[in-house]
C-alpha cells in the first residue's frame, strides 16, 4: 500500500513537471462513442521518438468525444501491420475498428509513420498512410494521423492539428497581475508565451491565414489593438484612438479590420482597411454597440447591441449600414461567433440570471443551451465546426472548456495555476 | 426614465463630439504615457508636502460605486463626488477616472459599460466647474477586480469608478 502511494507520488510529481499547462477532463461524452484500439506504434531499431504517437492518437479521438479508444492493458497482442491482425481478438474485445503502425527514419532528422486502419466487421484495411515530419514534431505527426483517421471514419475534416490562443493573469503580491497571452496546440500541449503584460490583455484573434493574430493591450495604460506576425512576433499598433478600440475581428479575406471604437461618443462598429488604414464607421447609435463578428460572406457583421434595452445580437449590412435584429428569445445574448457555414451563431446567452453557452440555429431560429455551468463566455468555434471552446469558472478559478456543437461532449481544460480565459480557436492551419 | 437615460447618452454623445476635436492632441498624449505618469507623480508629492490637501484627500472617497449593470450616479456617489470636487478645484492637474466592471456579463460589453460609469462621473465634474480638459477616462471592464469570488459584495466592489 505504502509502496503504491509513493509510487502514486512519484508519477505526479513527474507529470506536473512534464504536463502542459492545460490538462484534459472529459466530463461527459458522446452516450454511443466508437470503440476503437489504436495499437502502441512499432519502431525501427536505433530510433528514438520522443513522444508516444500511438497515445496521442488516442486522446486525440478519445477528447473528440467519438470514439472511446480500448484501454491498452486490455489489448492481446501487439501487431505493427495488418498482416499481424486476429481480427477475432479484436472482435472479442469488443472493438469496431483497430488503428496499426510503424516508425521509422527514411531521411536522416525526419520521422515517418506508416499505417493502418481496419475494420474489424469487414476485417478489411480501410485506410493506408503514410507521413513525415521532422523529428522534433512528433506530436504533430500524431495529430496528422489522428486527422485522418477522424476524417475517414466521420467525413469531417479534422481539426487535431489546430491551435488554441488565451490569456492568463496570474495575480502577484502586491495587488498586481501578470496578464499572459499564449499559444498552444489545441490539446494543450507546445504551449508558448506570445506577449506578457502587467496591463491587462483583452480579445485575442486569428487572420483567416492563422499567420497573424490581433488583440488588445493596455501596456500605454489605455487600451490599444495590436496585430502580432507569428512568424516574426513583430507587433504593431493599429490603433490607438481615444476610448476604446476593442474587440478586434479579422475579415474572412483579411484585408479588413472590425472593431470597436468610442472615439465620436459611445461604442460603435468601424471596419479599417489594412492596406490603407482608412476607417469606416458601419454602427451610429447612441447605445452600446460591441463584439463585432464577420459572417463568411464578409459583407455582413453580427454584433452586440444593448439599443434595445437589453444586449441582443443585430446584423448589420457593412456597406449599406442597415441593421436586423437575428435574436428575439431571452433578456441577454452577446458575444455572437459565426460557425462556418454561416448557419448557425454561438453566443453567450442567460437564463435566470445564468450565463451559459448557446446555440443560435439561423435557418429555424432556435436557440439551444450547451452548458450548465455558470458565468459561461467567450465561445470559439473550431474550424470544422464540430466543438467550441469557452471560458467558464471552476473551483473559483478561470478554466477553458469545451463543448461539441450538439451539446453531447464537454471537456475541461483547467490551468495549473493562475485564470485563464478567451481562448480563440485557430483557422485550419495547413 | 427611460427618457432621462437616453437624454444622458445624448449628452455624453454631444460632449464627446466636442471632445473628438481635440481627439488628435489626446491621440499623441497616449504616446507619453510614462511621463504623464510622472507628473502625476509629482503633483500628489506636492500635495502630500500641503498638510491642509493631503489631510482633505485621505478623508476623501476616491473610488465611486455603482448599481448591477447601471451607470448612473447614485446619490452616495454623488456626496463623495462633491466633496472631491471640491478638492480638485483648488489644483491644477489632470484627473484620470478608471472605470470597472464585476464580472457578470462578457468581456466587451462590461468594458462598454464601465466607460458609461467613467463617463458618469467626467460629465458630473464637468458640469459641477472642472475643466472638461483637465479629465481622462479609461475603462478596464472587469480586467482589474478588487475584489475576487461570486457573491453579491465582491461584484459590488468591483462596480467602481476610480479617481486616480
Amino acid at each position: 500500500m505504502l509502496i503504491r502511494i509513493i509510487t502514486a507520488l512519484i508519477f505526479l510529481a513527474a507529470s506536473s513537471v512534464s504536463m502542459a499547462d492545460l490538462t484534459i477532463e472529459i466530463n461527459k461524452g458522446k452516450d454511443d462513442p466508437v470503440p476503437i484500439a489504436i495499437v502502441p506504434f512499432g519502431w525501427q531499431s536505433g530510433l528514438t521518438v520522443a513522444e508516444d504517437i500511438a497515445s496521442i492518437v488516442e486522446s486525440d479521438l478519445h477528447r473528440s468525444g467519438q470514439f472511446s479508444p480500448l484501454s491498452r492493458s486490455d489489448m492481446l497482442g501487439r501487431p505493427r501491420n495488418a498482416t499481424e491482425v486476429y481480427y477475432r481478438d479484436w472482435k472479442s474485445l469488443g472493438v469496431d475498428y483497430v488503428v496499426v503502425g510503424t516508425l521509422s527514419q527514411e531521411v536522416t532528422g525526419t520521422v515517418t509513420a506508416n499505417y493502418e486502419l481496419l475494420d474489424v466487421n469487414t476485417q478489411r484495411v480501410i485506410l493506408t498512410g503514410k507521413e513525415s515530419v521532422s523529428i522534433d514534431k512528433p506530436r504533430y505527426l500524431a495529430h496528422t494521423v489522428s486527422d485522418k483517421i477522424y476524417e475517414k471514419l466521420t467525413n469531417i475534416r479534422g481539426a487535431f492539428r489546430t491551435q488554441l490562443l488565451y490569456v492568463s493573469a496570474v495575480r502577484e503580491g502586491g495587488n498586481r497581475t501578470r496578464f499572459r497571452l499564449l499559444k498552444s496546440d489545441i490539446d494543450g500541449a507546445n504551449e508558448s508565451v506570445l506577449f506578457d503584460s502587467r496591463e491587462p490583455i483583452m480579445a485575442p484573434t486569428w487572420s483567416p491565414d492563422g499567420q497573424k493574430i490581433a488583440y488588445v493591450s493596455f501596456e500605454t495604460t489605455r487600451p490599444a489593438i495590436y496585430i502580432q506576425d507569428l512568424r516574426t512576433n513583430a507587433r504593431t499598433q493599429l490603433t490607438s484612438f481615444k476610448g476604446l478600440n476593442g474587440a478586434p475581428a479579422f475579415s474572412p479575406d483579411g484585408a479588413k479590420m472590425a472593431m470597436v471604437l468610442s472615439k465620436d461618443g459611445s461604442p460603435d462598429i468601424y471596419v479599417m482597411d489594412l492596406a490603407s488604414g482608412d476607417l469606416q464607421r458601419v454602427t451610429n447609435h447612441f447605445a452600446i454597440d460591441t463584439e463585432p463578428a464577420w459572417m463568411p460572406d464578409g459583407k455582413s457583421i453580427v454584433f452586440t447591441s444593448d439599443r434595445g434595452g437589453k444586449p441582443q445580437i443585430y446584423k448589420v449590412n457593412v456597406s449599406s449600414g442597415s441593421v436586423e435584429r437575428v435574436t428575439f428569445e431571452g433578456d441577454y445574448n452577446a458575444r455572437a461567433r459565426v460557425l462556418a457555414d454561416g448557419l448557425g451563431l454561438v453566443m453567450v446567452h442567460r437564463e435566470n440570471g445564468n450565463y451559459h453557452i448557446a446555440v443560435l440555429d439561423l435557418k429555424r431560429n432556435r436557440v439551444e443551451i450547451l452548458t450548465t455551468t455558470n458565468l459561461d463566455e467567450s465561445p470559439s468555434v473550431a474550424p470544422n465546426a464540430s466543438m467550441l471552446l469557452y471560458a467558464t469558472q471552476y473551483d473559483g478559478k478561470g478554466v477553458l472548456a469545451a463543448v461539441s456543437i450538439d451539446g453531447g461532449v464537454k471537456y475541461r481544460l483547467p490551468s495549473r495555476f493562475g485564470d485563464v480565459r478567451e481562448p480563440a480557436w485557430s483557422p485550419f492551419l495547413q | 426614465m427611460k427618457y432621462q437615460a437616453k437624454n444622458m447618452f445624448l449628452g455624453v454623445a454631444f460632449f464627446s463630439a466636442l471632445l473628438a476635436g481635440c481627439a488628435s492632441t489626446d491621440t499623441d498624449a497616449s504616446g507619453q504615457e510614462g511621463a504623464d505618469k510622472v507628473s502625476t507623480y509629482t503633483e500628489s508629492t506636492d500635495s502630500m508636502n500641503d498638510s491642509y490637501n493631503s489631510d482633505d484627500m485621505a478623508n476623501l472617497e476616491t473610488v465611486f460605486y455603482f448599481e448591477f449593470d447601471q451607470a448612473t450616479l447614485t446619490v452616495k456617489a454623488r456626496k463623495a463626488l462633491d466633496a472631491q470636487i471640491v478638492r480638485l478645484k483648488k489644483t491644477t492637474g489632470p484627473v484620470r477616472l478608471e472605470g470597472h466592471a464585476d464580472e457578470r456579463g462578457t468581456r466587451e460589453y462590461n468594458i462598454a459599460l464601465a466607460e458609461r460609469r467613467a463617463i458618469s462621473v467626467a460629465d458630473y465634474m464637468a458640469i459641477n466647474g472642472i475643466p472638461r480638459y483637465r479629465i481622462e477616462t479609461v475603462s478596464y471592464g472587469e480586467e482589474r477586480p478588487v475584489a475576487f469570488g461570486q457573491s453579491e459584495s465582491t461584484y459590488s466592489q468591483n462596480r467602481r469608478v476610480e479617481l486616480k
